[in-house]
């Protein structure tokens, strides 16, 4: 087995695994990213829309500052989130950006003079400022005060992704792609690197390193309609959970996004509404203002796909082979804004539903998109149960987002977050020797070599119906609104699962090298016990919060679940073991009303010391 | 009805010595809006579980899905079955090394030659965090976008005649991607350093002008346009001293760059 040593492994090449890799570079540490696929294929270049920063520099964002930005986080969260968290993030999320300038990324830029907006579908003329002219500009998303979502056209992800991975060319940093890391190293205290598998050849690999990083993205893929990229399985977050020791944070907390595309799930960008895109029924009507008169299309996330589904089920969705759905209208913002702006959504409609969307409507309907739950790490980072283990991004609930994330603020997390943490990681290096430990290594090694051992002369299960069959109890019972009785009944199949799980073997049989199946096959248990963290969470939480709708519970229960589930997984088990922690150290901005999606509170009583004022004041 | 195709895919396993390169033929269902995303998927899942292809976002951006489909190079994710006639053939890209069947390993092939060309900001100043951002007019950053659209699939190095000749050949990715460093004013390069980077027949010399790439980029990025800048640039370069400055600021008229 070859064995390679570093200060600081990165499991996931992606913005977050990135911005944390050339934190530590820059600090003179050696780093090593693993990744599926090429870095710049990984998840993030498909972040059509924008990066959330108060810089107002644009004259929809006057005004803007932090204090605003965090005020529309800790809303959108439904009170969540970390507040100390979501405070760092918002005050931090401005220098990100310019930094990310600095270094490359072509932002667009505030262009002085009369211009033509859309709100809501109307039209509507503003002036940008001939002093900020160039400045970075901002675009609209939804549950914000002010425009806030700075951009590069449609290709944001894609562009800050690249010119990160050209920082990582700079700094000589090593990568190695098509690489699937597949068991934690540590000694029951301290983290100490992975065992991958090369999924060039397949064979096992060992990566000893003083700190490890998790950043591998969310788990979108144990849902069926998913806008999650194929490789989106939850590989990091699996890795941590099987440790017996990491808990995960708010795995119920699953993101639906409003507008994913029929059939193919594709996502088209928050953006389409940002500009002025309008949501229509089988009627051609725009139902959204009737639900939210204020926000209409623009209220959160969670809110907009509840309402989609509520106005479905009155029988105004479009029948289609593939189920029913709503239509996107962007017609009105015509020709050069769709082919410029929104040229992604005019290729996505053109090339893959033979859409053509200056002329036609796009369907689309509420698909799976984003996990705010994941790998629970405190502020800095650092995961619970392991020392030199930290998360950071969509694999980490660090957590500003608590239970529905803005459009725009998770783009913008990876690299605040990947800034801070790898900060605080390179602190971790500089302060800290660790010994390795060569029983560990022979023991996680002799682990894997056991699983793929017994997949060779497995029983008759096939990992890929195992997956399917995952997906579907998703869909059925843990989706964008929930009971009681529907998810007991998720909980129970999913447990049915795991335990066919342990009898999968290859069908394919044995191939020389590498061959997807054993990929796959490793995978499926894992992102089993995923779902079940998320199944058995959301059957636990008897409230609604954000993205999590209880229909046998619909008030938000500040008295009794103002908290957040941590998941930990002993060996041997058939469900997670569920604790609670604070959601927040103190709040800032005490439990209230969101101002969109309606729904009832039950109060709680906050202890005064619990109040915070911003510091200085 | 929905039609039966016939996809024929190259199949072999370089790290099996039993294994000999062949097509092997897959009957498939065709049905509405499928891809051949989709259509691989589905024999994967369904008839031969060891098919090796490689498919990320499956929505056209990631680049990971490039192979030459009925002798064309292009992505299989966003082409459509009801594009193609009924019998379809697909080879893996040439040019880069396979790793099996219809995978190929872009990802060392794009990681070195970035790193040839110093595909990054070359700037002497330092990031000041209090700082305002360096302030730079819209059209500039909308042309730098255009230019940094590229995903890197390889559709283009796998289309291009000399690339095919000559495995040093940079290919018009990394020509495009040095023309997006060449207008960007954040980059401190002078048309000299360029010049030593890709002023030979590795870099815009190289090139035939056959233009297969752009015929084939998935992302109708310009880069003939960008092939003509950086040549006429270099060869400017290359007479330095021998023809008066004048003269060549107006050969050089018209031609992008910062310069």
């Amino acid at each position: 087995m070859r064995i390679f040593q570093t200060d600081l492994l990165c499991i996931g090449a992606g913005l977050a695994g990135e911005r944390v890799a050339v934190e530590a570079a820059q600090a003179g540490f050696e780093v090593i990213c693993l990744s599926l696929v090429p870095p710049r294929r990984s998840h993030s270049s498909a972040a059509q829309g924008g990066m959330q920063a108060a810089l107002g520099n644009s004259i929809m964002g006057q005004g803007d500052c932090p204090d605003i930005h965090f005020n529309d986080t800790v809303k959108g969260s439904d009170w969540g989130c970390d507040q100390e968290v979501a405070r760092m993030f918002a005050d931090t999320a401005p220098i990100a950006m310019r930094e990310m300038a600095y270094l490359g990324v072509p932002w667009n830029r505030v262009v002085p003079g009369e211009h033509t907006y859309f709100k809501g579908g109307n039209p509507f003329q503003a002036v940008e400022k001939a002093e900020n002219e160039g400045l970075i500009h901002s675009r609209a998303f939804g549950g914000t005060a002010k425009w806030r979502t700075c951009y590069t056209s449609d290709g944001t992800g894609h562009s800050v992704l690249f010119t990160l991975d050209n920082r990582l060319l700079q700094l000589g940093v090593t990568v190695h792609d098509r690489t699937q890391a597949e068991i934690l190293i540590h000694d029951g205290v301290s983290c100490q690197g992975c065992i991958a598998r090369c999924l060039r050849t397949g064979e096992l690999v060992a990566y000893l390193a003083k700190s490890t990083l998790i950043a591998t993205g969310g788990y979108g893929r144990i849902y069926k309609a998913t806008t999650n990229a194929v490789i989106c399985d939850g590989g990091g977050q699996i890795a941590a959970l099987e440790t017996g020791l990491v808990p995960m944070g708010n795995m119920e907390a699953v993101q639906f996004h409003p507008t994913g595309t029929v059939p193919t799930d594709i996502l088209v960008t928050e953006g389409c509404r940002g500009d002025g895109g309008t949501l229509l029924d089988v009627n051609e009507y725009r139902f959204m203002p009737d639900y939210e008169p204020e926000k209409a299309e623009l209220a959160s996330r969670d809110v907009v796909s509840r309402r989609m589904t509520e106005h479905m089920r009155k029988g105004l969705g479009v029948k289609s082979p593939y189920g029913d759905h709503l239509w996107l209208d962007i017609r009105h913002l015509g020709e050069k804004h769709i082919t410029t702006n929104l040229r992604e959504v005019y290729e996505i409609a053109t090339n893959f539903l033979g859409v053509n969307p200056i002329q036609q409507l796009i369907p689309v309907r509420p698909t799976q998109h984003y996990s705010m739950g994941g790998v629970r790490t405190n502020k800095d980072g650092a995961t619970y149960g392991l020392k030199g283990l930290y998360a950071a991004g969509e694999a980490a609930c660090w957590d500003m987002h608590g239970f529905n994330r803005l459009g725009g603020n998770s783009l913008s997390e990876t690299i605040v977050a990947g800034r801070i943490v790898g900060h605080k990681i390179v602190e971790f290096l500089q302060g800290n020797q660790v010994s390795f430990s060569t029983g560990a290594m022979n023991d996680a090694a002799a682990q894997v070599r056991t699983r793929i051992n017994a997949l060779m002369h497995g029983g008759r299960e096939d990992c890929t119906a195992l997956r399917n069959a995952m997906q579907d109890v998703m869909m059925e019972h843990v989706g964008i609104f929930r009971n009681g009785k529907d998810l007991q009944m998720g909980v129970d199949k999913l447990q049915t699962l795991l335990e066919r799980s342990k009898n999968i073997s290859l069908h394919g049989g044995s191939v020389k090298g590498f061959t997807p199946e054993l990929s796959l096959a490793l995978r499926v248990p894992g992102m089993i016990k995923l779902a079940l963290c998320t199944a058995y969470g959301a059957l636990m939480r008897t409230e609604s919060r954000g993205a999590h709708a209880r229909e046998d519970y619909p008030e938000r229960n500040d008295r009794d679940w103002l908290n957040r589930t941590l998941a930990l997984w002993k060996e041997g088990d058939s469900l997670p073991t569920l604790s609670y922690e604070n959601t927040t150290p103190w709040f800032e901005i005490p439990p209230g009303e969101r101002g969109y999606g309606g729904g009832k509170i039950i109060v709680a009583d906050i202890p005064p010391t619990m109040i915070k004022t911003k510091e200085g004041e | 009805m929905g039609r039966k195709l016939h996809i024929d895919i190259f199949r072999h396993n370089p790290l099996d010595p039993d294994s000999t390169p062949r097509m092997q033929t897959f009957v498939v269902e065709e049905y509405t809006s499928m891809t051949l995303f989709l259509a691989l998927t589905h024999i994967r899942e369904n008839l031969d579980p060891t098919v090796q292809f490689d498919f990320c976002c499956r929505a056209g951006i990631c680049g990971s899905c490039g192979m030459v489909i009925n002798g064309r190079p292009g992505l299989a994710c966003h082409t459509r079955t009801a594009d193609l006639p009924e019998h379809i053939t697909l080879h893996p890209l040439p040019v880069f090394q396979l790793i099996g069947d219809l995978s190929v390993d872009t990802g060392t092939w794009f990681r070195n030659v970035g790193a040839k060309i110093e595909s990054w900001v070359h700037t002497s100043k330092p990031f000041e965090a209090q700082a305002q951002e360096e302030r730079m007019s819209n059209e500039l950053a909308n042309n730098i976008f255009e230019l940094d659209r590229c995903v890197e699939c390889g559709c283009c190095v796998a289309a291009c005649g000399t690339a095919l000749m000559r495995n040093d050949f940079i290919g018009a990715t990394s020509i495009n991607r040095l023309a997006r460093f060449y207008i960007d004013p954040r980059d401190e390069r002078a048309p000299r350093d360029y010049y030593e980077l890709v002023g030979d027949d590795n870099g815009v010399f190289g090139c035939m002008g056959l233009l297969a790439c752009e015929d084939v980029c998935p992302k109708k990025i310009p880069l003939q346009d960008q092939l003509g800048i950086m040549r006429r640039m270099a060869s400017l370069e290359s007479v330095r001293g021998f023809i008066p400055q004048n003269l060549r600021d107006k050969f050089s008229c018209g031609c992008g760059g910062k310069h």
